[in-house]
């Protein structure tokens, strides 16, 4: 029963991370009907610009934080124009092949400026964590599962209670009809990417000190992250986040009791499952129908 | 310009069998076999022959689920990998026959391919680009951990090839003899019915649907004939250089497939080809960037990002554009006769009879407890203000939507519950009202894949019959003399005509016609108005949803109305139109 405490406990905290991805997916997904496979290197960069300033400059933690996440708005505003603004009006299809061949350039550029050996990264507390009964807390789980829940909180308040949140939704919903209402539709996705980078990149900060940080670990979150959205039902916001949340704790419960080196496989058995018994998901895709 | 009057007979459009056609490219190809098997090459030259006849097969399977049909695959280096560890580990650790094993990969692809593709592939295309990265990830999980089976990370070795091609020169002669066959009929495939029904799958599903093709099916057929060209490929590979390990068959791995064919030209074979050849020689010069890991695949990455962006066609697609371009030109369409309907009657009086039709999106009852009955021969129109249901009731009679109740019979068969291909087997035909055609080929070949309608009667067998179906329906509508140019290069009106003739080549039992005359002039008007005519006299039903009232009472002897999804009027033209409830719904009550 302690170990089950500790795995629901680990699991929840790694899948919350794959919900902050998953978020990303989904706000990109809405705003623009493409799916960014780019979104895990997002995580991946903003990582390694952590190491950069934090390690290899030496500044303190917060600055290098601040100045990572102001990176990553840039990083978004440079991704939406260089990949996904020239190809706005084709079809899905080249969109996507554009953002694979990102997410292969991101990795590998990354990986001849750094070199394969992964890089440490410290957690943002000194205490490594916190006893409480049977389980035990790690300072750096409770940071992300706290992090998590503000930005859940925050992500509900500036879409439904803002006039920007509001008018990212009617661009999601209806490009032609938002422009003719004088929303600047391509200043609303730019403000998309811009939003879903830092995300990605504050996942990708929270969660470098628990793995390493290593060029692969952008291609596995996204990888957890999307079978997350599809667990939770494509394009729904809630979805999302209760996709991650489910799929981490699976993913921790089958490397403990099934098999480790399997672990990064369960993720894509539970795709499959959905996919062939459930494939709207837990809330449904939210996709309307259309002749 | 009409084609009764057209008393031209039809001459046989006979051509040379296929097989004389195309014997240059058998000399060819027969020709490179023996240049493969004669020339004397050092071990390094033919270990990057071997590696590019290899990988070009792999990129075939990429031609054919990319190119034609316009699905994704990011798992081409995993089918790869599967047929190569099925030849690798049945030769060296189970000691099976090379022949056996090259056909085990080839099965073993195949039911991978098909299971994947058909818990996928019902999805959007989002959905199978994760699930094959996904799946490609998983392969290299087990090639690695499954040390029992794979070795791990060692690899196999000692992979033997057949007793007949022992030496390198024969095996790399065998290669490129595979090579030429699948090539040949891959570059054929996009004029078979199944290479046909990709393309209208990768144009306009929708579409493809409603013109008979069973969308699912055939996206699933591209997928499996992909992983199984994979899988061959990789069978080849391992017998050439007798070790393989998982590093071969990574991630990495497939986006060099895809970034070969994408360069080359994702559509044709030769682009396949092309990309490949590019792509395993440019690296060999290049071999400095090497020193350094990962560049080497951010410059592969960056170079997808601007093949999409810059050269959406690739290579070959580029010059083979120009050279389609020029031959519709010059190829004048052969002459055609004149186009026979011969609707079905297998059912009685009643052509389409609808009872209790509804179509309910939530809370809104778009359409509701509507009856309908289409007499034989007839030209029954369906009319109603904006949002009146009209197009939903096509829809669901066309099985776009699922009727939420109700029953529709056609022709004596219900097809209340069939996806929309069954229905077009059953025997009908349709029209869109935003037109809907296949735009990346041309008239004639849109035309064809309705004349491929399963059911239709009126084709014999073989291309040349087809061919002939469809140029008599192009020239039924006034357009035959254009045939071989492409879609773009039409007005909307004649688009339309197109549509039109794509649904009468079928040779349909009731012709479904949304809104034909919306966005005509007053001339195009009248000619559509001619074409009704000339359709009806056949004895083709038909039923036609239009706004314009002279169109409506002049061709359509019955009417029924709809408004707020009910039906409020029907019966003969006149006395319908003169209805005071049909008169207050258009024109507003006192």
């Amino acid at each position: 029963m302690d170990l089950v405490l500790q795995l629901l406990f680990t699991g929840i905290g790694i899948g919350a991370v794959y919900a902050l991805v998953a978020l990303g997916f989904v706000l990109i997904f809405r705003a623009t009907n493409v799916v960014n496979f780019a979104q895990g290197e997002f995580s991946m960069v903003a990582a390694y610009l952590m190491v950069v300033f934090s390690v290899d400059l030496g500044w303190p933690y917060w600055l290098s934080f601040l100045i990572a996440l102001a990176g990553m708005a840039l990083f978004g505003v440079i991704f939406n124009l260089g990949v996904y603004y020239p190809l706005r009006h084709r079809t899905y299809l080249p969109v996507i092949i554009a953002t694979i061949g990102a997410s292969i350039l991101l990795s590998n550029s990354v990986l001849a400026i750094y070199g394969p050996q992964p890089q440490v990264l410290q957690g943002w507390f000194d205490t490594p964590g916190i006893q409480l009964g049977p389980v035990y807390l790690d300072s750096q789980y409770l940071l992300i599962i706290g992090v998590t829940i503000l930005l859940v909180l925050f992500n509900f308040w500036f879409f439904e209670k803002t006039l920007l949140g509001k008018k990212l939704q009617a661009t999601s919903q209806d490009k032609e009809m938002a422009s003719l209402l004088g929303i600047s539709v391509s200043t609303m996705i730019m403000i998309t990417f811009i939003y879903s980078a830092v995300l990605g990149g504050l996942a990708g900060i929270l969660v470098a000190p628990v793995l390493f940080v290593s060029i692969q670990m952008g291609s596995t979150i996204a990888l957890k992250a999307f079978a997350a959205t599809i667990i939770g039902g494509f394009g729904d916001v809630a979805g999302a986040i209760v996709g991650g949340l489910a799929l981490g704790v699976i993913e921790t419960f089958g490397a403990a009791y099934i098999s480790v080196p399997y672990k990064d496989g369960f993720a894509f058995l539970v795709l499959i499952a959905f996919l062939v018994f459930r494939p709207q998901g837990i809330f449904g895709e939210r996709v309307a129908e259309k002749a | 310009m009409s084609a009764s009057d057209n008393m031209i007979p039809a001459p046989a459009v006979r051509s040379k069998p296929l097989i004389i056609r195309h014997l240059p490219y058998f000399i060819g190809a027969a020709a490179l076999v023996a240049l493969a098997a004669g020339m004397q090459f050092d071990g390094y030259i033919l270990n990057i022959l071997l590696q590019a006849t290899t990988f070009s097969i792999a990129v075939f399977g990429l031609s054919v689920v990319l190119g034609l049909c316009g699905q994704i695959n990011l798992a081409q280096a995993a089918f790869f990998g599967f047929g190569a560890y099925a030849v690798g580990l049945g030769t060296a650790d189970l000691h099976l026959n090379f022949w056996l094993c090259l056909v085990g990969a080839c099965a073993i692809t195949l039911v991978a391919g098909a299971f994947l593709g058909m818990s996928t592939l019902r999805l959007g295309g989002h959905y199978l680009a994760m699930v094959t990265i996904s799946f490609q990830q998983i392969v290299t999980l087990v090639m690695i951990n499954a040390i029992g089976v794979t070795h791990g990370p060692d690899g196999v070795a000692n992979i033997r090839r057949p007793e007949l091609f022992q030496s390198s020169q024969s095996y790399l002669a065998f290669c490129v003899a595979m090579l030429a066959i699948v090539g040949y009929l891959v570059w054929h495939l996009p004029d078979t019915k199944l290479g046909r029904a990709m393309r209208a799958v990768r144009d306009n599903e929708l579409a493809a649907g409603v013109n008979g093709i069973d969308v699912f099916r055939t996206k699933v057929y591209a997928f499996a004939v992909c992983a199984v060209l994979g899988g061959l490929a990789g069978g080849l590979f391992a017998g050439g250089f007798a070790y393989v390990s998982p590093d071969q068959f990574s991630f990495a791995e497939s986006i060099q497939f895809l970034t070969m064919s994408l360069l080359g030209g994702v559509a044709s074979p030769i682009g396949s080809a092309i990309g490949t050849g590019l792509l395993i020689l440019i690296p060999e010069w290049l071999r400095f960037l090497k020193s350094v890991p990962g560049l080497y695949l951010a410059i592969y990455g960056l170079s997808v990002i601007l093949i999409i962006r810059f050269m959406p066609d690739g290579i070959w697609g580029f010059v083979s554009d120009a050279f389609t371009r020029w031959r519709a030109r010059t190829n004048a369409p052969p002459v055609a006769g004149a186009l026979l309907l011969k609707p079905a009657t297998t059912g009685g009086d009643i052509v389409l009879e609808v009872t209790g039709l509804s179509k309910h999106f939530g809370g809104l009852k778009a359409v509701d407890g509507v009856d309908i009955a289409v007499k034989r021969g007839s030209v029954h129109a369906l009319i109603g203000p904006n949002g009146s249901g009209k197009t939903t009731t096509l829809n669901v009679l066309s099985g776009l939507y699922k009727a939420t109740a109700g029953k529709i019979v056609l022709d004596g068969t219900d097809i209340t519950s069939m996806a929309p291909h069954q229905r077009t087997a059953a025997g009908l035909g349709r029209t869109f009202q935003n037109i809907r055609l296949f735009r990346s080929m041309t008239a004639l070949e849109n035309v064809e894949i309705g004349a491929e309608r399963p059911g239709n009667t009126m084709i014999g067998k073989g291309d040349d019959a087809l061919t002939e179906r469809a140029m008599e329906a192009l020239t039924f509508v006034g357009l035959g003399n254009r045939a071989n140019e492409l879609i773009s290069s039409f007005s909307y009106g004649h688009q339309r005509l197109i549509e039109i003739a794509r649904a009468l080549a079928s040779n349909p039992t009731l012709l479904l016609l949304d809104e034909p005359a919306a966005g005509l002039n007053s001339t195009e008007k009248l000619e559509l108005h001619e074409l009704l005519k000339r359709i009806a006299a056949q004895g083709l039903t038909i039923l036609i949803i239009d706004h314009d009232m002279t169109l409506v009472s002049e061709a359509a002897q019955h009417i029924t109305v709809l408004n707020f999804g009910r039906r409020i009027a029907d019966g003969e033209s006149m006395a319908v139109l003169r209805h005071p409830d049909v008169v207050s719904a258009y024109l507003g009550s006192e």
